[in-house]
C-alpha cells in the first residue's frame, strides 16, 4: 500500500518537475512547481515526517510560491526572447545536472552499501514536533538562535534597502483624525447681508 | 493510517470505511451549509427589516436548493481570451481545499476522519492554500477587474495568515500538543476552562480570540473585508467572468471555509463539543449518545459563530484597503507576537515543577512513560486519557497536581 502510494506520488513529482521546465507559459510553470511542492509534502507524510510535510506546505506552497506566482503574473516577460540564448548555457546546465545526479547517487550508494545509519524520522517514541524541538532547543540551541539572528539581520537589510521616504505621499494620520474636535473644524461666521465674509 | 486499515478489516475494508466516513461528512456538511446560507440571508433581512427569502418551501426553507438547481442548469460561459484549464481549475481547487480542511475537525469525541498528530498545522496549511483558487481565477479570466481582485485578495489573505498563525501558537503553547482532539480535551469541565475564559490567561486569550475572529473574517474575504469583490470598485472581483456551476463552486467553497473558521473558533477557544456547564451523571450514558450530544453542542457553537459572522456583514461598513493592511500588519501582528511571548512565559513557569518529575520517571527519554517505567510508581487512574497504555507528557502534565 505504502509502496503504491510512493510510486504514484513520486511519478507525479517527477512529471510536474518536468513540466515546470517544459511549460511555455511561465504561470503554468509556477503552477506545476506548486504541484511538485505539494506532492513532495505527500512523500514526506509517507515516510512519517508529517511535521516537515506541513511546514513544506505552509512555507513553500502557502507563502513562497504565492509570491512567485504574484511576480510572474505581474511581470510581462517575453520568455521566447529569454530562451534565445539557451544554447549558450547548455554546457553549464548539463554539468550542473550531472553534479546533482552524482550527489544523489553517492547518497543512495552510501545508504545501500555503506551500511551506515539509516534515517528514520519517526523512531517510535515522541511525535515529530516533540522530537524536532528536543533537537533544536536542547542540543543545538545556540546554533538555532544564531540562525534566527542571521535571518533577522537579513530581514532588516531587505527593509533598509527598499524603504524610501516619499514626503509627497499623503497618508492618513489616525490619531490626528480621531483627535479632531468640533472647534478645530467648524467656525461660525456672522455674515451681514450684501457684504460677504471679511 | 495503519490503525484505520486493521480496524475496518484489512486494507480494502479500511479504505471503504474511510470513503464512507468522508462521504457522510461531506454530504451532511453541504446540507448544513445549504440551511446556513438561508440563515445568513434571513439574518441580514431581519437587520434590514425585510422578510428575506420566503417563497420556496415553508419559510423559504428550500431556497438554497432552488438556487442550486438554477446554478447547475445555467450555461457555463467561458470568455474567449481566458486560459480555459486554469479558469475551470480555480473554482474546483477552492471547493476541494475548503472541504479537505474538514478531515481533521473532530465534530464529537472520537468522531474525526483523520486524527492527525499535526492537525492544527494541517488546518493552517490548508487555509493558506485557499488563496490559489482566487489568484488563479483572477488571472485566468484575462480581464482587468478579476485580476485586480485576485491580487488584492492574495495580499490580504497572506497578511492575515500571519496573525492567525501567532494566535494558533498561543493556543498550542497552552495545550502542548498539535492534535486538535487534545486541544479540546484541555478545555474539559465547564466554560471556565475554555481557552477564551480560563482564569489567569483570560487577559491574553480573550483578546487573542477577538483577533482570531477578525482575522478569520479577513481570511475568508467576508465583509467588512470583502475588498476582492468590492462591487463599487471592482464589479465582483475575481468572480466577474464566472457563471453557473463554476461560480456556484466558488460560492460553496467560500461558505465551507467560513464554517470551517467558525469550527476552528469553537474548537480552539470555546471548548469544542464540551457543554458550557458540565451536567452531573452524564458519564453513565452510553458512549454513542454522549458523542451525539457532543455533536449537537459543537453544531450549536458553530451556528453561534456563523450568526456573529452574519451580523458583522449586516452591520459593519467595508474597510478601505490601506486601513485593512494597517490593521493586519501594524496592530494584529505586534499584539499577537507579544501575546505569544506572554503565554510562552506563563506556560514555562507554571509547568516548571512538573517537567523534572516527568523526566525522572521517563528513564529512556522517549518522551512518554511506557509500561516498564510505570511499574515503579502508581499514578492515579484515568491519567492515560487516550488509553494506549502509554502516558505522554501532555497526559502527565494535566494531572501533575494529583501526582505531586
Amino acid at each position: 500500500m505504502t509502496l503504491i502510494a510512493f510510486y504514484i506520488l513520486s511519478s507525479i513529482v517527477v512529471a510536474s518537475a518536468l513540466f515546470v521546465v517544459a511549460a511555455r507559459n511561465p504561470v503554468h510553470s509556477v503552477l506545476w512547481l506548486i504541484l511538485a511542492f505539494f506532492t513532495s509534502a505527500g512523500l514526506l507524510v509517507l515516510i512519517g515526517a508529517e511535521f516537515l510535510a506541513m511546514l513544506l506546505v505552509v512555507v513553500y506552497v502557502g507563502a513562497v510560491a504565492v509570491l512567485f506566482l504574484f511576480v510572474v503574473m505581474m511581470l510581462d516577460i517575453d520568455f521566447v526572447a529569454l530562451k534565445q540564448g539557451f544554447q549558450n548555457y547548455l554546457v553549464i546546465g548539463i554539468l550542473l545536472a550531472l553534479t546533482l545526479l552524482a550527489e544523489i547517487g553517492i547518497v543512495v550508494a552510501a545508504a545501500t552499501f555503506g551500511g551506515g545509519e539509516t534515517f528514520n524520522p519517526n523512531p517510535g517514541g515522541p511525535t515529530n514536533a516533540e522530537a524536532l524541538s528536543n533537537v533544536l532547543y536542547d542540543d543545538y540551541l545556540l546554533l538555532f538562535q544564531m540562525c534566527g539572528i542571521v535571518l533577522l539581520v537579513a530581514m532588516m537589510g531587505a527593509i533598509v534597502l527598499t524603504l524610501r521616504s516619499r514626503p509627497s505621499v499623503k497618508r492618513q494620520n489616525i490619531a490626528q483624525q480621531t483627535g479632531r474636535k468640533r472647534k478645530d473644524a467648524v467656525e461660525l461666521k456672522d455674515v451681514r447681508p450684501g457684504q460677504g465674509i471679511p | 493510517m495503519e490503525n484505520l486499515f486493521t480496524w475496518g478489516g484489512g486494507m480494502w475494508g479500511g479504505i471503504g470505511l474511510a470513503v464512507l466516513q468522508i462521504l457522510a461528512l461531506v454530504v451532511i456538511l453541504l446540507v448544513c451549509i445549504a440551511f446556513l446560507l438561508l440563515f445568513d440571508r434571513k439574518v441580514w433581512a431581519a437587520v434590514q427589516l425585510r422578510k428575506g427569502p420566503n417563497v420556496v418551501g415553508p419559510f423559504g426553507l428550500l431556497q438554497s436548493f432552488a438556487d442550486l438547481i438554477k446554478f447547475v442548469l445555467k450555461e457555463v460561459v467561458i470568455p474567449a481570451g481566458a486560459n480555459k484549464t486554469v479558469f475551470l481549475l480555480a473554482p474546483i481547487i477552492t471547493l476541494t481545499l475548503a472541504l479537505v480542511g474538514w478531515a481533521v475537525i473532530p465534530v464529537a469525541p472520537g468522531w474525526v476522519v483523520a486524527n492527525l498528530n499535526v492537525g492544527i498545522l494541517y488546518l493552517f496549511a490548508i487555509s493558506s492554500l485557499g488563496v490559489y483558487g482566487i489568484i488563479m481565477g483572477g488571472w485566468a479570466s484575462n480581464s482587468k477587474y478579476p485580476f485586480l481582485g485576485g491580487l488584492r485578495s492574495a495580499a490580504q489573505m497572506v497578511s492575515y495568515e500571519v496573525s492567525i498563525g501567532f494566535v494558533i501558537v498561543t493556543v498550542l503553547l497552552l495545550v502542548g500538543s498539535l492534535n486538535i482532539s487534545d486541544v479540546v480535551h484541555n478545555q474539559e469541565g465547564g466554560f471556565w476552562n475554555w481557552h477564551a475564559f480560563a482564569f489567569p490567561t483570560i487577559f491574553v486569550m480573550f483578546p487573542m480570540f477577538v483577533i482570531f475572529f477578525i482575522s478569520a473574517l479577513a481570511e475568508t474575504n467576508r465583509p467588512p473585508f470583502d475588498l476582492p469583490e468590492a462591487e463599487s470598485e471592482l464589479v465582483a472581483g475575481y468572480q466577474v467572468e464566472y457563471s453557473s456551476s463554476p461560480y456556484l463552486m466558488f460560492m460553496i467553497g467560500e461558505y465551507v471555509s467560513i464554517v470551517l473558521m467558525c469550527a476552528m473558533l469553537s474548537l480552539l477557544f470555546f471548548g469544542g463539543w464540551h457543554m458550557p456547564v458540565p451536567i452531573p451523571g452524564v458519564e453513565n450514558l452510553p458512549e454513542w449518545l454522549l458523542s451525539l450530544g457532543g455533536l449537537f453542542v459543537f453544531m450549536g457553537k458553530v451556528t453561534f459563530f456563523f450568526f456573529l459572522f452574519a451580523m458583522v456583514k449586516a452591520i459593519v461598513p467595508r474597510y478601505r484597503y490601506d486601513q485593512l493592511m494597517r490593521l493586519g500588519w501594524k496592530i494584529f501582528l505586534p499584539t499577537s507576537l507579544v501575546a505569544v511571548v506572554i503565554v510562552a512565559a506563563y506556560a514555562t513557569f507554571t509547568n516548571a515543577q512538573t517537567r523534572p518529575g516527568f523526566e525522572q520517571l521517563d528513564t529512556n527519554k522517549s518522551g512518554a512513560l511506557e509500561a516498564p517505567e510505570l511499574t515503579a510508581v502508581t499514578l492515579p487512574s484515568g491519567m492515560d486519557r487516550d488509553k494506549d497504555g502509554v502516558i505522554s507528557w501532555n497526559e502527565y502534565r494535566r494531572n501533575a497536581g494529583a501526582v505531586n
